[in-house]
């Protein structure tokens, strides 16, 4: 498969008062088309600095972000880019909300809630439509807002802990939604997230990441077939995985210990 | 039966329903939550109207029988006449329109512009670093001890009037706009410049939105400011007023003339200060915030 994203000797560092900090040291990546590709990695690791650089919100020290072969380097607009927050806007309606991508691009308001209008409902937000953000569920929000990056038409889709903030089960349902629209609109995804199993299971592809300075330690990939039923959690391949993942993820505390 | 007294019993009947009361422990007395029962709206009414016409009574039979001077506080009867009078021969309505006109339109002009002025920090940082010490001068300075001046550059008529009323209402607006600039989620600005939106779009789609309860917030306050600074401006030099009148009778000892005129201001200040509040829940409801 063509190569969608690749990092090539990018790196990170911030020079405060008392020096020079490294915030991901000089690093490959490649992600390739239509992936499915998780970073995990503690808090520090510059998950987020990767994130805000792909996405050319961050101009990196050294180094070039290079989409479909061309050099998009501190170029805005180019991928779809989810963060933490959902950032519905509380005077939009989720409609509304959902169409930003494509009316900052231009297109007519007609056309893009024409659009987005069946997708809503077809996405779980059917009903929902013309309601404000705040008499949604927290989940809700997340659809929106994820509803909000795929209509952004972008090939690469950014997904900084998406679901982070929601209870166990509504996250379980989240990411078996997450996975049905992938499937569908054939995006490259990249996930940021703490958790081992969500990576694992939602994963082609995860790369583990260290902390001081950020850098990625392993990248393991994930062959499970598709679908993956929830009760792939225990097979013995995901089990290895996770073994070696949750190995690598405590090596540094390990460290810091001794 | 008073209505207290069958409650008592229905309580009473309660308590013989339910278990008795734990035994209560040595030296820690038992404690129940205040539960404040509220009037109904026409026992309010009737204490609110109990109030004022006490006042005014007290106020007419003092006068009369001498207990305060009429002389100086004059009394209702006599303000009622001068208030018909007022209405009736002399030009009420020329000052009534020309202070509510120098409040609109320095409530208008300066909020605007205040308004506009604080959202314009957003733009550059740089820009709201150099100008900010200028606006917290201009802040701290008495902006009606300016008054005389203003006057003397503008002239006696409505213009002086708008002019201070502006003064008032600007610095406000600009800060509090200000504020909702500062206080913008950089988070959501990363949204939507990740979407490759412009500056121009982030002002309009994001900035605007974000600042408008903020800039909702302060009409109320503006409304108060240009009304005293109409006031002032008419004091210290005017040909029409509400508040030439009010000196006018000050200076020739006309009590109950300086009451109708403050009773007149007093009304238009409180119509005012009803429509900007409508005003407000309208637009509060249109910002969803």
């Amino acid at each position: 498969m063509p190569v969608k994203v690749h990092l090539d000797h990018v790196g990170m560092a911030f020079t405060t008062p008392s020096g020079t900090f490294r915030a991901v040291a000089p690093m490959n990546l490649s992600i390739e088309s239509g992936r499915f590709v998780s970073l995990v990695g503690p808090s520090g690791c510059g998950k987020s600095t990767l994130f805000n650089v792909i996405a050319g919100l961050l101009q990196p020290t050294e180094g070039h972000v290079l989409i479909d072969g061309e050099d998009a380097t501190g170029t805005i607009g180019r991928v779809g880019y989810m963060l933490q927050k959902d950032l519905l806007l509380p005077w939009r309606t989720v409609l509304d909300n959902v169409i930003l991508g494509m009316e900052v691009q231009g297109k007519p308001l007609k056309e893009a809630r024409e659009r987005a209008l069946p997708l809503l409902q077809k996405y779980g937000l059917a009903g929902f439509e013309y309601l404000y953000p705040n008499s949604l569920s927290g989940g809700m929000r997340q659809r929106a807002a994820l509803l909000r990056t795929l209509l952004f038409d972008t090939d690469v889709i950014l997904l900084d802990e998406p679901f982070g903030a929601l209870d166990a089960q509504t996250k379980l349902q989240m990411q078996e939604w997450l996975m049905q629209l992938w499937s569908d609109f054939k995006k490259t995804v990249v996930f940021v997230t703490h958790d081992v199993e969500e990576a694992i299971y939602l994963s082609d592809e995860i790369h583990v990441m260290g902390t001081r300075p950020g850098r990625i330690l392993e990248t393991i990939p994930v062959t499970l077939p598709r679908p993956r039923a929830r009760t792939t959690a225990l097979t013995p391949e995901f089990i290895t995985i996770k073994e070696r993942c949750m190995n690598l993820l405590a090596t540094p505390a390990l460290n810091m210990a001794a | 039966m008073t209505v207290q007294d069958t409650r008592r019993v229905a309580g009473m009947a309660h308590l013989d329903v339910a278990p008795a009361t734990p035994a209560k422990p040595a030296g820690k007395p038992v404690r129940r939550l205040p539960v404040q029962k509220d009037w109904p709206t026409w026992a309010i009414v009737t204490a609110q109207l109990g109030i004022l016409v006490s006042i005014v009574a007290a106020w007419e039979i003092s006068a009369t029988t001498g207990a305060i001077d009429a002389f100086f506080w004059s009394q209702p009867s006599a303000i009622w006449r001068t208030l018909k009078i007022f209405f009736t021969e002399g030009d009420a309505w020329t000052d009534i329109s020309f202070t509510f006109r120098s409040t609109i339109f320095g409530f208008l002009i300066g909020t605007t512009a205040g308004s506009l002025f604080g959202l314009s920090f957003w733009w550059s940082r740089n820009y709201a670093a150099v100008v900010q010490p200028y606006i917290i001068c201009f802040e701290s300075i008495p902006k009606l001890a300016l008054a005389p001046l203003i006057i003397l550059v503008f002239g006696l008529g409505l213009v002086s009037k708008v002019a201070i009323a502006t003064a008032l209402t600007f610095v406000i607006s600009t800060l509090t706009a200000y504020a909702g600039v500062k206080a913008l989620d950089q988070d959501s600005e990363k949204l939507f410049y990740s979407l490759g939106a412009s500056r121009w779009q982030v002002f309009r789609k994001l900035v605007v939105p974000v600042c408008l309860p903020w800039i909702i917030s302060v009409l109320r306050v503006n409304i108060g400011l240009a009304l005293t600074g109409a006031i002032v401006g008419e004091f210290i030099a005017s040909q029409h007023g509400l508040g030439r009148q009010i000196l006018y009778a000050g200076q020739t000892y006309d009590i109950a003339l300086v009451w109708v005129a403050v009773l007149v201001l007093s009304t238009l200040a409180i119509v005012m200060y009803a429509t900007v509040s409508w005003l407000e829940s309208v637009l509060r409801k249109g910002t969803r915030q």
